[in-house]
Order: structure tokens, then C-alpha cells, then sequence
């Protein structure tokens, strides 16, 4: 089996993920070529003007040129590191979204310690959902009495996607912020509650890899992993119907829409005002 | 300013305990601070045996702890988070901003000026109290019911409005430590404007004075909004407000009962508004000790002096304007963070002009390898494998891979533990005759530094790594990701660095102490040093001079051609 993780960045299945390497690559390669340059001169300085006997310091000296230019020079680097790498990479990454039609869309609802994942399903419209309608079997509060929300499908911890195609992931939390992380496609971003926040990716491999939460977000911050799958268009489709609900509805149905019509709670008002 | 010119009648407890001598005041802090690094330290040594080995029982330590922290020697999640949360909490705002300001700051600045005491110096006992009480408060929260605070130090809402009552107390205690370093900072600035001794003109300061002073500035300007979001936070906690909550929130599958309408960024930006500007707070002292250190020990002036003070200027003002590239995950747009990376990428240049400034000052020197030099000569290093490591951090593109990542720990460490600690140990050695009339032992000081190089290189070095691979930061148990089981043995490595650099510590303890009686006894100015306070006695009296000093030239005045002794004193008047 093809080696994923090890003692430095892990193996890279996005689109995306080789403009940011690079970027790793030659940041690095600037602060290494930095480090051991200033690192020799203080070797050389230290071993140079010891303290020993007929050595005395030299009040006045030359003034310095190098240092100048070396400033200048990392300077220039710099901005060469800002518009050449950085503002196109996150403008690739965070402004140019592919095309939704041609794109999965999955929702992903966070808490504490689990990851939500919810497939509109064949009609590509995400069901209805509501804080009330919240429960056990119930994760996001689908509303089932939205046609939309019928063939809808929500996992937990379960997050397949086709390789070679773009997914669009719908990020938001019910509780505390989170942050989605999905090391092998250099995927990271933070779940804030009160915002949906969209990303994307598209994998170029297919294999069994993992969601990482990266921000502390409570007892089980350690345990909130997801498990992430990469399969064939064919494989995805497959497993995507076999995770449909059966045709009658759900046992919850009948309390389920009961709840917000009943009473509004001080909490429910507050929610339609944010 | 009141002198008391019986002031060596005074009661013990108002010489020692209540005193209004900024001196007395400087030891408290530097004492109290290195108690709570040592303390912090520890918590952190105890997360490393987790962290190592998680899930199995401590060895013979894990029997003592409560089984609400430890059951059978097995650390809970809940202490887990409680310790990185202190860690945090107890190493910067009691340990090393008490240590480098409170003490340092309070003891050399006066003397570095030729004054006779702080302008204010009852609001000078009323910071120290004031930290004392936060640190008591932040201390005993790890005897509530609950524990103590365990949002990690950054707090983030709403997870720390929703945790248990330790973020309370965590709360109440940061508005304690506030005030001390709002009191100590107006005390600061006015002492420096006010009470330069005669002839000590701005260009003829110590540069650790301008680091102080600039310090005071950013503490003054960045706490007030930490304060208020402190506030607003008790206010989500006890008042049933929602600064910080937005509305629609569900919390263990149960809708939570709050009005709503908040928003969790706001306490990222009041907070980040202030810990930003805390990263030079913790760093810009450590730069001072560094200048004078070197200065004192190559026998020459610092190289390029008045550019390390624009730029320490510069950087001060630039500190404000960087503080949201802590949050280049949480959804802005590209356009905002392209400002942040830019005013990131424009403060690393003053960080790089004092530093180069700083290693440029050693050619041409004639260099002592004493224990101060030693700690002084390896925060360069150090403190630059910090500082390159804040680019890939501060270009947001990069930042997606490593944000919260082990990398950033690996990181702010380098930065503030081989480099700001560093620096207050070389403060510590270099200082430790003015305090107290005697010289630390060299082989003990030795003893201590070659080993604490080396195992705090083994510490932080391969977080990096773990960064690189993605892992994240603050897990109880990282062996649950396969990414972060990949890199586990680099765990258990670090685990016993971490072990062997407290041991390494020992030395200095001994040191610290036992120089008190046995240290080698010391004239008025033991390094051959320029600066004012080498002119009063060791230790000095109450009211520091004999006679109001005047300042006849620059502060590193070394080896000028013509004179017979390589130093030539600020207070000087005839040649030397």
C-alpha cells in the first residue's frame, strides 16, 4: 500500500494541494538558505573576535553594506512570496469555486465531537432543516415534511466523495467552532457557529484518508475524526444509494413537526432573528 | 515621589512585603514570575508524559493527582485541557511579561536612568498586588470543583462561555493581571519622560530602556480591549448575554437558551487586537537584555544603535495591524487578508534589522564567553529559527496546511522560549550582582546553558515536523489520527527532552540560590559596564545614587581609542 503520512507533509491527492506545497517548498528553501548563512557568519564571528590575549575590540568600524542588500534582498522576496505565490493560491482556493452544476454538494454540520454529513441527495436540493427537529436519529434536524428533504441522506463521520470531480462543502456548526481539516488534500477551515462557510476541493486519488478537527473544541477535540473516502464516480453512486432511507418515512416523522408549531420557545424567536 | 529617608528603619513587612523601593517591588516580580514559569513549566512536563504515552497511567507521580484529574494515574481529557490552558495562561501573563517588565523593567529602568525610584511608586506595589492577587486567582482555579480553566489560553468562544466555572475565575484573574500591567505601564512611561537623569538625552538611553518604553506603549494601547472583551465574556457567562453567541446554537443535541445574536469573532479579534501586540511585549524586553548583554561582553558599541531604534518604533506601531493573521481560517476574504499578510510581511523587516544589528555587533569585538554572553549570543539564533518560522504562518496560503498545527507551537515557542527566555536568563546572570552584591557561579551557570541549548532544540525542533504532517494541536490522545500516529515516536522524543530539560534547570535553582550566600562578592560594577546603574553601589540603597547622576555621552561607550580602560561610564565626566 502506497505510504500516506510520515515524518514531514502527507502525500498530497488534490487539485490544489501542489500550489500550496510549492509554496512549503520555497518558503522553506528561503529560511534554510537564510538560516545557514547567518548561522556561518556567527560561527565565523565567535571563533573570529574571541576574547584572548593581543585581541582587543575595534570601536569604530566600516559601516556595513552587505546587511543592506541581504534586507533589500529578503524584502524583495517577500513581496515575491505575496504576488507570486500566496494572493493567487488563496484567490484559487477561496474565490474561484467551480461551477455547482458541475460539482457535489454536500453539507457538513459539526459539534461536539462529530461531523455531519449531509447529501442532498438525486434531487440536489438540501431538505429543510431546523434546530428544533434536532435528536438521536436526527442529527441536523431535516425537516421531513419538506418533499426537498426525502431522499436526502446525512452521515455521521461518513464523508465520501467521487475522485476527479469538485465538491463544494457547506460548512457550519451547531455548537463551538471546529475547524475542518482533511490533511491529504491541504483542506483547512475553520467552522464557526452562525456562518456557513463554503469550500472546495477535488481529489485525484482514491483511498481511505481522514477528517482532522483543528481547533480545541472540548473534551473529545482528540477524538473528532471523520473518515474520509475517495472512490470511483461508479463506487461513490453504489454506495450513496445503499445509504438511501427506506422508502416509508422515518419512525420520528409524526412528533417531528409538532414541536415548533406547539409553543415557540423564547430560544426559537431568537432564532429567527439571527 | 516620596522619599523616605528612614527608609532603613521601615518595618520588615514594609521593606520587604508592602515596599514602595522599585527594587524591592523588581524582586518580587522576577521572583513570583520565575515561580510561575517553573510552575507553568511543569504543568507542561506532565502533558508530555500523556502526550507520549497516551491513555497509560503517569508512573509513580499519577497516585497523587485527584481522581478528578487522574484516575489510576490515567490523565483525564478534562486535565489535559486545563493544563494546556494554564500552561498558556501562567507561562506568558505569569511568567514571562512579570518577569521581563515587572522585574527586569522595574528593577533596571530607574537605574538605567539615573533615578532615585519609578514616578509613581505606590502604583508601583499596587501592579505588583494587583499580578500577586491574579496569580493567586489563576492558581487556586485548579481547586474548583470543576478544575480550572480549559479553553485553551486563547478562550475562543463560545466554546469558554459554555465551559465549566474555571473560565470564570480564568476571567477574573486576567482582568487582575490587566490592571497590574495597565498601573506598571502608565508607571513606565511616565518615569522614562520624566526622570532621565540630567544630559540623558532620548539617543543617550540604554536600548533596553527604549525596549521597555516601547513595551509600555503596546501594553497600554493593546489590554484595554482584551479588558472590555473579558468583561463582555463574564457577562455571556453570568448575565445570560450573548456578545459572543450567535443565535441558533444546539449544545449536546439540546437548543441552547440564549437571545442570540452575537458573533464568536468578535472575541477572536479583542483578543488577537491584544495578543499580538503581547508577542513584542514578550519579545522587545528580551531584545534589551540582549543589546546590553552583548554590548557589556564583545567590549564595543552596538552596531547600527540609533537604526535598532526606529526600528524598535517602527515595530511597536506595526505590532497593531498584524493581529488578524491569527485568523486567516476563519472565513475572510482574500482581500482582508492580503492587508494582514502584507503588514506581516512588512513587520518582519525591523524584527530583522534589530537582529542583524544585534550579530553584527559581535564582529570586531572582543567577546567573553561568560554564562550571560552565552545565553545572549544563543538567542539570536534561536530567536531567528522563531521568527523565519512566523513566514510560512504569515502567508495565509501556506498557513492552510500548517494553521494550528504542532508548526505553530514549534514556532511561538522557539520564539519565546529559547529566545525570550534565553534572553531573561542571560537578564538573570547579568544582573544578579547589582541585585545582590554577588557574582552566580560560572560552572553552574555553564552547566546550565549547554544542556537547556541542547534539549530545548530537541523540544521544539521536531514539532515542525509534526506540523508539516498535519498534526493538530491540543489533542489528549493524538494517536487517534493516522497521520499523527505516523509521527508519534517524534512524540516520546520530545517527551523526554521536555523531562531533561527540567532537569537541566536544576543547576540554575542552585545557582539562583545558593549564590545568595556563597556567590563570589562584587564592586559597584563587577562586567566593567557603561551604563548608569553599574555607577550605584551593589546591591544599591534605598533612593539608588549618591549624587542626582550625570550623563556625559551614549550608553556604549567600549574601547574608544585613547583612553586607558576599554569602558568609558555614562556618568563620567574626565577620560577613563
Amino acid at each position: 500500500m502506497e505510504k500516506y503520512y510520515g515524518w514531514g507533509l502527507p502525500i498530497d491527492i488534490s487539485t490544489q494541494g501542489p500550489e500550496i506545497d510549492r509554496l512549503i517548498y520555497v518558503v522553506h528553501g528561503l529560511m534554510a538558505a537564510l538560516f545557514i548563512g547567518w548561522f556561518a557568519y556567527l560561527v565565523i564571528a565567535l571563533i573570529r573576535f574571541r576574547q584572548r590575549p593581543g585581541h582587543a575590540a575595534v570601536y569604530q568600524l566600516n559601516h556595513f553594506k552587505a546587511p543592506t542588500y541581504i534586507e533589500v534582498a529578503v524584502a524583495l522576496f517577500e513581496v515575491l512570496l505575496l504576488v507570486g505565490f500566496s494572493f493567487p493560491v488563496l484567490n484559487h482556493v477561496r474565490n474561484v469555486f467551480p461551477d455547482p452544476a458541475k460539482a457535489l454538494q454536500v453539507r457538513i454540520v459539526a459539534e461536539q465531537f462529530v461531523w455531519n454529513v449531509h447529501y442532498p441527495g438525486d434531487d440536489g436540493i438540501f431538505g429543510k432543516t431546523n434546530i428544533h427537529l434536532i435528536s438521536g436519529t436526527n442529527p441536523v434536524g431535516l425537516d421531513s415534511s419538506d418533499p426537498a428533504a426525502k431522499d436526502d441522506i446525512v452521515m455521521i463521520n461518513q464523508f465520501h466523495v467521487p475522485v476527479h470531480k469538485p465538491v463544494i462543502v457547506q460548512l457550519s456548526s451547531k455548537d463551538v467552532i471546529h475547524s475542518f481539516s482533511i490533511p491529504v488534500m491541504r483542506v483547512k477551515q475553520d467552522v464557526i457557529p452562525g456562518q456557513t462557510i463554503p469550500v472546495w476541493f477535488e481529489a485525484t486519488k482514491t483511498g481511505n484518508f481522514e477528517i482532522a478537527c483543528a481547533q480545541l473544541c472540548g473534551l473529545g477535540h482528540y477524538r473528532m475524526r471523520g473518515f474520509f473516502t475517495v472512490e470511483t464516480e461508479d463506487q461513490f453512486h453504489s454506495w450513496l444509494n445503499s445509504m438511501k432511507p427506506p422508502e416509508p418515512a422515518p419512525a420520528n416523522v409524526p412528533t417531528a413537526p409538532a414541536m415548533p408549531v406547539a409553543s415557540p420557545t423564547p430560544a426559537s424567536s431568537g432564532g429567527v432573528t439571527g | 515621589m516620596s522619599h523616605d529617608d528612614h527608609s532603613e528603619k521601615l518595618p520588615f513587612w514594609r521593606k520587604y512585603i508592602f515596599s514602595l523601593d522599585h527594587k524591592v517591588i523588581g524582586v518580587q516580580y522576577a521572583v513570583t514570575g520565575l515561580l510561575f514559569l517553573l510552575f507553568g513549566f511543569s504543568l507542561m512536563m506532565l502533558i508530555r508524559w500523556q502526550l507520549a504515552y497516551p491513555g497509560k497511567p503517569m508512573p509513580f507521580l499519577g497516585q497523587f493527582f485527584h481522581p478528578k484529574t487522574m484516575i489510576g494515574g490515567i490523565m483525564l481529557p478534562e486535565f489535559y485541557n486545563q493544563l494546556g490552558a494554564m500552561h498558556g495562561t501562567i507561562m506568558v501573563f505569569l511568567g514571562v511579561v512579570p518577569l521581563a517588565v515587572g522585574g527586569f523593567g522595574n528593577y533596571v529602568v530607574p537605574l538605567q536612568i539615573g533615578a532615585p525610584d519609578m514616578a509613581f511608586p505606590k502604583l508601583n506595589m499596587m501592579s505588583y498586588w494587583s499580578y500577586f492577587l491574579g496569580g493567586v486567582v489563576m492558581f487556586s482555579s485548579f481547586f474548583l470543583p470543576e478544575g480550572s480553566a480549559q479553553s485553551g489560553w486563547t478562550s475562543y468562544a463560545p466554546l469558554s462561555v459554555i465551559a465549566s466555572s474555571g473560565q470564570t475565575w480564568w476571567l477574573f484573574g486576567m482582568v487582575l493581571l490587566i490592571t497590574s500591567s495597565l498601573l506598571g505601564s502608565a508607571n513606565f512611561i511616565t518615569t522614562i519622560v520624566q526622570l532621565r537623569a540630567d544630559g540623558l538625552s532620548f539617543f543617550r538611553l540604554p536600548f533596553f530602556v527604549w525596549a521597555q518604553f516601547v513595551t509600555s506603549f503596546l501594553l497600554l494601547l493593546a489590554f484595554p480591549p482584551l479588558e472590555a472583551a473579558g468583561v463582555l465574556q463574564l457577562m455571556d457567562r453570568l448575565a445570560g448575554t450573548s456578545f459572543f453567541l450567535p443565535s441558533g446554537l444546539v449544545v449536546a443535541g439540546r437548543v441552547l437558551e440564549r437571545s442570540g445574536g452575537g458573533n464568536p469573532l468578535l472575541w477572536q479579534h479583542l483578543f488577537w487586537f491584544l495578543a499580538h501586540p503581547e508577542v513584542y511585549v514578550l519579545i522587545l524586553p528580551a531584545m534589551g537584555i540582549v543589546a546590553e548583554v552583548l554590548a557589556t561582553n564583545t567590549r564595543k558599541p552596538i552596531y547600527g544603535y540609533k537604526a535598532m531604534v526606529y526600528s524598535v518604533i517602527f515595530l511597536g506601531f506595526m505590532s497593531f495591524i498584524v493581529w488578524a493573521h491569527h485568523m486567516f481560517l476563519t472565513g475572510m476574504g482574500t482581500k482582508m487578508s492580503a492587508f494582514f499578510q502584507i503588514t506581516t510581511m512588512i513587520i518582519s523587516i525591523p524584527s530583522i534589522v534589530i537582529l542583524t544589528a544585534l550579530a553584527l555587533s559581535l564582529w570586531g569585538g572582543s567577546i567573553r564567553f561568560n554564562t550571560p554572553t552565552l545565553f545572549a549570543i544563543a538567542f539570536l539564533p534561536m530567536f531567528g529559527i522563531g521568527g523565519l518560522t512566523g513566514l510560512p504562518l504569515g502567508l495565509a496560503a501556506s498557513d492552510i496546511h500548517l494553521h494550528d498545527t504542532y508548526y505553530v507551537i514549534g514556532h511561538f515557542h522557539y520564539v519565546v522560549a529559547p529566545g525570550t527566555l534565553f534572553a531573561l536568563f542571560a537578564g538573570v546572570y547579568h544582573w544578579y550582582p547589582k541585585v545582590t552584591g554577588r557574582k552566580m557561579s560560572e560552572f553552574l551557570g555553564k552547566l546550565h546553558f549547554w544542556p537547556s541549548l541542547v534539549f530545548i532544540n530537541c523540544v521544539f525542533m521536531p514539532m515542525f515536523l509534526m506540523g508539516l504532517a498535519g498534526v493538530s494541536r491540543r489533542l489528549w490522545d493524538p494517536t487517534q489520527y493516522a497521520h499523527a500516529q505516523a509521527v508519534q515516536p517524534l512524540n516520546v522524543f520530545i517527551s523526554f527532552s521536555a523531562w531533561f530539560l527540567g532537569l537541566a534547570q536544576i543547576p540554575f535553582i542552585l545557582n539562583f540560590f545558593g549564590s545568595l550566600l556563597w556567590g563570589k562578592k562584587v564592586d559597584r560594577n563587577p562586567w566593567e559596564a557603561t551604563t548608569l546603574e553599574w555607577s550605584a553601589l551593589s546591591p544599591p540603597p534605598h533612593g539608588n545614587f549618591n549624587h542626582p547622576p550625570v550623563v556625559y555621552r551614549g550608553p556604549y561607550e567600549y574601547s574608544v581609542p585613547g583612553q586607558k580602560h576599554d569602558f568609558w561610564p555614562q556618568d563620567m565626566k574626565e577620560k577613563n
